[in-house]
């Protein structure tokens, strides 16, 4: 069942072309990354379908309804975890319900728990490391009532290590969740291990080069990273980021 | 609290010093009482007046709080007006400025000629010194809201109100308290100024009859208990502060 769809979508700023006839669609469930350069436009459609900028023209499909334009139809992970500093992780976390639905305090202490946050639940966020903070802010979106996530570069910003531990967290989390999930990053091996497809874009104007159905099956280990088949792709994808291939295998 | 000790007794003995070398000075040099009276000179006189000084010292407080309160609740209702309506900032911003120059103490015996010797007049030049502060900084502290927190919140579909009641007010409060400290400052001072033009009582009145006739000790009694009224409202500002706003980093009072 489609989710998401955006059908082609225009926009430039200030005679710019950012974005040029963009079309995809999510399926209901899947995880999605957008793969691309820095400065591609992927923010961009983050904020065309947020609904916090409009297109030139074309439109974007949520559940069949036109939501162009409308802003809080997604639940959005930024790069940055965003905790509001004054309040505690628990009511962090009950935000993004508290403002397009209702809270359920019981849920969010589950899940804090299931996240190995419990006992911060009355920490403020400065006094928690910024893996802490950023899975906080992953349970927010998760945790809200809109059935899409965006995910917005969100483990960019975290050292190595933490990003691989928040990686394999991620994608266990959501292997009992199965939200439709898209995902922007610039990270080759994350769209890879995270995704169910990974969409390629181009540099700007952002135009698609490739939409790739990963095989790997579910669920995934972090041995992944190191098979040959995970070498293959990588391959593969960064010379269609290159330019110099055009299509997956 | 350590280290509030630790601060507050650096600057009490720099005080101790301070007050010795006036002892000291006014005794060697001899001079009169009426020009410069030595501070156990004064703290004597105070004591004596005590009694005559308490219902002054009453109004003054009271006086002080009314303005304080109305002063400051209209600059924070002016802020978030014209935060909410960013056309009418454009507009009246510069004459919010312009107030601040209205040499007050000129002003306030017009205030008496248009509203009497009753409360309003004291009450206009206590808002005039207070307003100002708190509206300033809680234009500012709504503006300042890191970028990031403001971008999230309009992702995840906040409403203008929503993001005013759950991101703006609150990210302003570091900002709006160190306008209520400087207009707790203001305020004793604008409750004595607003006393001279014409009052019943209150430490203005009893200053005034003491210097116009030359009592000088009592003029020192009461220019310290302002001062001490003043610190005594910033203390309890400072102490507000530190229990609203339990979620700031600690380091922040380092100093």
């Amino acid at each position: 069942m489609t989710h998401l769809e955006v059908k082609h979508v225009y926009k430039s700023f200030e005679d710019k072309p950012v974005i040029q006839d963009l079309s995809f669609s999510l399926q209901k469930g899947e995880f999605v990354s957008i793969l691309g350069p820095s400065g591609s436009g992927k923010s961009t459609l983050f904020h065309l379908i947020g609904g916090i900028i409009v297109p030139d023209s074309g439109e974007i499909v949520l559940d069949g309804k036109n939501i162009t334009g409308q802003k809080g139809h997604v639940s959005f992970m930024p790069q940055h975890p965003s905790l509001l500093p004054w309040r505690n992780l628990l009511d962090n976390v009950l935000l993004g319900q508290e403002l397009t639905g209702k809270r359920e305090v019981e849920k969010a202490r589950s899940m804090l728990a299931a996240a190995g946050l419990e006992g911060h639940e009355k920490s403020y966020p400065h006094q928690l490391s910024g893996g802490m903070q950023q899975r906080a802010s992953f349970l927010r979106a998760l945790i809200s009532p809109q059935s899409l996530m965006c995910l917005d570069e969100p483990f960019s910003a975290l050292d190595e290590f933490t990003r691989l531990e928040m990686q394999k967290w991620l994608i266990s989390i959501w292997e009992q969740y199965r939200r439709t999930v898209l995902f922007i990053t610039h990270n080759i091996e994350e769209a890879l291990f995270l995704s169910d497809r990974i969409l390629i874009f181009s540099e700007r104007p952002a135009r698609m080069l490739a939409d790739i159905s990963v095989p790997f099956p579910r669920p995934r280990q972090s041995s992944l990273f190191l098979e040959s088949e995970f070498f293959d792709w990588k391959r593969n994808i960064y010379e269609i980021l290159r330019g110099e291939k055009t299509t997956g295998f | 609290m350590k280290r509030i000790f630790s601060k507050g007794g650096r600057s009490a003995a720099i005080l101790l010093l301070f007050l010795a070398v006036w002892e000291t000075i006014t005794r060697l040099v001899n001079i009169p009482n009426w020009l410069l009276p030595a501070p156990s000179a004064i703290v004597k006189t105070g004591v004596k007046v005590f009694p005559d000084f308490l219902p002054h010292f009453i109004a003054t407080v009271k006086l002080s709080l009314t303005g304080y309160l109305i002063g400051c609740g209209f600059g924070f209702l002016a802020a978030v007006c014209l935060h909410l309506l960013p056309k009418l900032k454009e507009a009246v911003y510069p004459f919010l400025i312009l107030s601040q120059n209205i040499p007050i103490i000129v002003l306030a015996p017009l205030l008496v000629i248009w509203f009497g010797f009753g409360i309003l007049p004291k009450i206009i030049i206590i808002t005039l010194f207070c307003f100002f502060p708190v509206a300033v900084a809680a234009l500012d502290g709504f503006r300042q809201v890191p970028h990031e927190l403001r971008y999230y919140m309009e992702m995840a579909g906040a409403t203008k109100s929503q993001l005013f009641l759950k991101l703006e007010l609150p990210g302003s409060l570091p900002s709006i308290f160190s306008g209520l400290k400087i207009s707790a400052a203001y305020s004793v001072m604008g409750a004595v100024v607003s006393e001279w033009i014409g009052a019943q009582e209150g430490i203005g009145v009893f200053m005034t009859i003491a210097s116009s006739s030359f009592q000088t000790e009592k003029v020192f009694v009461a220019i310290f208990v302002i001062m001490a009224l003043s610190l005594l409202f910033f203390l309890a500002i400072v102490l507000l502060e530190k229990r609203l706003m339990k979620w700031q980093p600690k380091g922040d009072d380092k100093r």
